[in-house]
C-alpha cells in the first residue's frame, strides 16, 4: 500500500510540472509582459520598471519560470499587488470559509441525490421516473446564476428566511450564512448527480448477480441497498471526484454573490484587481489540490472495488 | 450515422422538439446576424424598466435601464451563445479527434505525450483556466472562442483514444493492412467513420458546455464587452431585482433554458440510438 501510494505521487510529478509550464506560458508569456495587465494602459515608465524589478519580470524568462517552480515547491507565492501582504496567508485564511460551504454542500447534495436515485431506479420505467428525469433535465438546463440570483431573491429578500449575504467568524453565527447558498448548490447540482447515479444503478440493476439476489429470496429493497448500491460504488466515487471541478465553480459564484472570504471570492476579486501574482498563485493552488485529490481517488478505489489491484 | 438509428430517432418525438428548437435558435442567430431581426438591438423603443406587455413586440419582454427592448438583447444573447457554440465545436472537434485517433492508434510515445497534454490541461479545473485564458487574451468575444477551444477538446479526445485502441486490432483493421491500406487510410478511413457517433454526441455536449461557459465568463466581466450577451444581462440583472425589475433575468435565463435543454434532449436520444451500450 505504502509502495503503491508512493508510486502514485510520483507520477503526479510530470503532471504538475505541466501544470507550471502551462500556467507560466498562459500568464508569463501569451499574456506579454504581466506589468501592463496590472498597472492598466496610463501606466508611466517609472511605475513599469519599478514593478518590473518587483516582481522580476525584467528577468529572463527561464529565470522566471525556475523562480515560479521555487514558489511552488516552498508554498511561498509572494505578496499580493493589491493587497501587500503574502499570499500564503490570504490562502490560509480562505480555506476555512471555503470549506465551511463546500463540504457540508457537497455531502447533503451526494447524500440526496443517492437516496432520489436509489428511489427512481427502484421505481423505473414508471411514471415518477419520467417525471424525475424529466424534472432533472429541466434543472440542469437552468443556468447556475438564475438559481442564485432567483433564491437569493426570493427566499432571502422576499421571505426574509434567510440573512442575504454576509460572513461571521464565530461558529454557530456562521450557519445562518451558510444556509442559503448551500441549499442554492444543493439545488443546482442535484439534476446532474441523479440523473448519473440512476444510469450507474440501471446498469447494475439487470446483472447477474442481481437475479441470483432476488432468486435466493431477497426483498428488492435488501437487494438494493446491499448489492447494487455496493457494486454501483465505483462509477459513484469516480463522478464525486468529477464533481470537484465543478465544486470551484460553485464556490467561485456563491462565495462572490453571498460575500463569503474563501478562495473563490479571492480568485474572483484578483480578477477584477488585475492582481497577477494572486491570480498565478490560486491557478496553481487550486490544480494541486485537484491532482491530490485524484490520487486520494485512485485509493479510494483500491478500497471500494477489490478488482482494481496495487499494481 | 446510420440508417437504423435514424429510424429510431425519426420515432422519438422529444428529439424532433429538441432539433426544431435547435434549428429555430440558430435561424434566429443568423437572422440577428445579418440585421434582419431585433435590429438595431441599442436604440430606446420606451421608457426605463418598462414592465412587459403586448402593446408593442418590442416590449414583450419589457424594457432595460436605458429604455432598450430586453427582447432584441435576448435575441443577440442568443446570437452570441450560438457563435460562442459553434465556433467551439469547430475548432476542438477536429483536434480533439486527431489528437485522440493518434494517440490511441500509435500508442507508446505518442500516447505518452497525448494523455500528459490533457492530463496536464485537465488538471487546472476548467473555469480557472477559462477565467486565465480569457484574462490574458483580453476581454471580448475572441478571449472567449480562445478559452473554449484550447480546453474543450480534452473530453472527446479522451473518448477518441479509447475507441481507437480497441478497434486498431480488430479483424477489419487488420484485414485492410493486409491489403496494403496506409496508417492514414486505416486512421481516417477505416477506424474514424466506426466511432464517428461519439463525435457527435461529444458535441451536442460541448455545445452545452459552451454556452453555459460564455454566460458564467461574461457575467464575470471576462467576455462579451458592449455587446448583450446573456450573461451581461444576468450581471446587470443583479442591481436590478431589488426594484422588482425581473424581466431581465428572466428573459436571460428563458433564452439559455431552451436552448441548454433541447440540446440535452438531443444529446440523450443520440446517445440512446447510437450507442447500444448504454441504455
Amino acid at each position: 500500500m505504502i509502495s503503491y501510494l508512493i508510486r502514485k505521487l510520483l507520477n503526479t510529478i510530470p503532471i504538475i510540472l505541466g501544470v507550471a509550464l502551462l500556467l507560466f506560458v498562459l500568464l508569463n508569456v501569451v499574456g506579454g509582459d504581466p506589468t501592463y495587465q496590472m498597472l492598466g494602459k496610463h501606466a508611466t515608465q517609472q511605475q513599469v520598471t519599478e514593478l518590473r524589478k518587483e516582481y522580476g519580470f525584467d528577468q529572463p524568462l527561464y529565470f522566471q519560470f525556475g523562480l515560479y517552480l521555487k514558489q511552488i515547491a516552498t508554498f511561498d507565492y509572494g505578496d499580493s499587488y493589491a493587497y501587500k501582504r503574502p499570499i500564503t496567508a490570504m490562502i490560509y485564511e480562505g480555506v476555512g470559509p471555503s470549506l465551511s460551504l463546500l463540504l457540508p454542500a457537497f455531502f447533503l447534495t451526494t447524500v440526496l441525490s443517492l437516496l432520489i436515485a436509489l428511489m427512481v431506479a427502484y421505481f423505473r420505467g414508471t411514471l415518477v421516473d419520467k417525471v424525475v428525469v424529466m424534472v432533472c433535465v429541466t434543472g440542469m438546463s437552468l443556468s447556475i446564476l438564475a438559481y442564485v440570483l432567483f433564491g437569493q431573491y426570493i427566499l432571502a429578500y422576499k421571505l426574509g428566511w434567510f440573512p442575504i449575504s454576509g460572513y461571521e467568524q464565530q461558529w454557530p453565527d456562521r450557519i445562518q450564512y451558510l444556509m442559503l447558498p448551500i441549499i442554492i448548490w444543493m439545488a443546482v447540482s442535484v439534476g446532474n448527480e441523479v440523473r448519473f447515479y440512476r444510469t450507474a444503478i440501471l446498469e447494475e440493476v439487470n446483472q447477474d448477480y442481481v437475479r441470483t439476489a432476488r432468486a435466493k429470496g431477497l426483498s428488492e429493497k435488501m437487494v438494493f441497498l446491499k448489492h447494487v448500491l455496493k457494486n454501483a460504488m465505483v462509477p459513484i466515487v469516480t463522478n464525486v471526484v468529477l464533481e470537484i471541478p465543478l465544486l470551484m465553480l460553485g464556490s467561485f459564484v456563491l462565495e462572490s454573490f453571498f460575500s463569503i472570504p474563501g478562495l473563490g471570492n479571492i480568485t474572483i476579486e484578483a480578477f477584477h484587481n488585475s492582481d497577477f501574482p494572486v491570480i498565478k498563485a490560486m491557478a496553481t493552488f487550486v490544480s494541486l489540490i485537484f491532482i491530490l485529490g485524484n490520487v486520494a481517488t485512485d485509493i479510494i478505489y483500491t478500497m471500494v472495488d477489490p478488482r482494481v489491484g496495487l499494481q | 450515422m446510420n440508417s437504423r438509428a435514424w429510424k429510431l430517432l425519426k420515432k422519438e418525438r422529444l428529439f424532433l422538439v429538441g432539433l426544431g428548437i435547435i434549428l429555430t435558435y440558430s435561424a434566429v442567430a443568423l437572422l440577428a446576424k445579418f440585421g434582419m431581426i431585433a435590429s438595431p438591438w441599442d436604440q430606446m423603443v420606451g421608457k426605463a424598466y418598462e414592465a412587459p406587455s403586448f402593446a408593442d413586440y418590442r416590449l414583450w419582454f419589457g424594457t432595460d435601464y436605458l429604455g432598450r427592448s430586453v427582447l432584441f438583447k435576448t435575441i443577440h444573447g442568443t446570437r452570441i451563445a450560438m457563435s460562442v457554440g459553434f465556433v467551439t465545436c469547430l475548432i476542438s472537434t477536429p483536434v480533439g479527434v486527431v489528437l485522440g485517433a493518434l494517440a490511441g492508434y500509435f500508442g507508446k510515445w505518442v500516447d505518452d505525450g497525448v494523455v500528459w497534454f490533457y492530463t496536464t490541461l485537465s488538471s487546472v479545473p476548467n473555469i480557472m483556466l477559462l477565467m486565465a485564458i480569457a484574462y490574458v487574451m483580453g476581454r471580448g468575444i475572441f478571449g472567449i472562442y480562445a478559452a473554449l477551444s484550447v480546453t474543450a477538446w480534452v473530453g472527446l479526445a479522451r473518448v477518441i483514444r479509447g475507441e481507437f485502441m480497441k478497434h486498431k486490432t480488430r479483424e477489419y483493421v487488420v484485414a485492410a493492412q493486409g491489403l496494403g491500406a496506409s496508417h492514414f487510410s486505416r486512421i481516417f478511413r477505416h477506424i474514424l467513420p466506426n466511432v464517428f457517433h461519439f463525435v457527435i454526441i461529444n458535441f451536442s455536449i460541448q455545445f452545452v458546455a459552451a454556452i453555459k461557459s460564455e454566460v458564467i465568463l461574461s457575467f464575470l466581466g471576462l467576455g462579451v464587452q458592449g455587446q448583450p450577451s446573456w450573461g451581461v444581462m444576468i450581471d446587470d440583472s443583479k442591481l436590478e431585482l431589488a426594484r422588482g425589475v425581473w424581466w431581465q433575468l428572466a428573459g436571460a435565463t428563458l433564452g439559455m433554458l431552451f436552448i441548454v435543454l433541447a440540446f440535452n434532449v438531443v444529446g440523450d436520444a443520440l446517445r440512446d440510438a447510437l450507442d447500444p451500450r448504454i441504455k
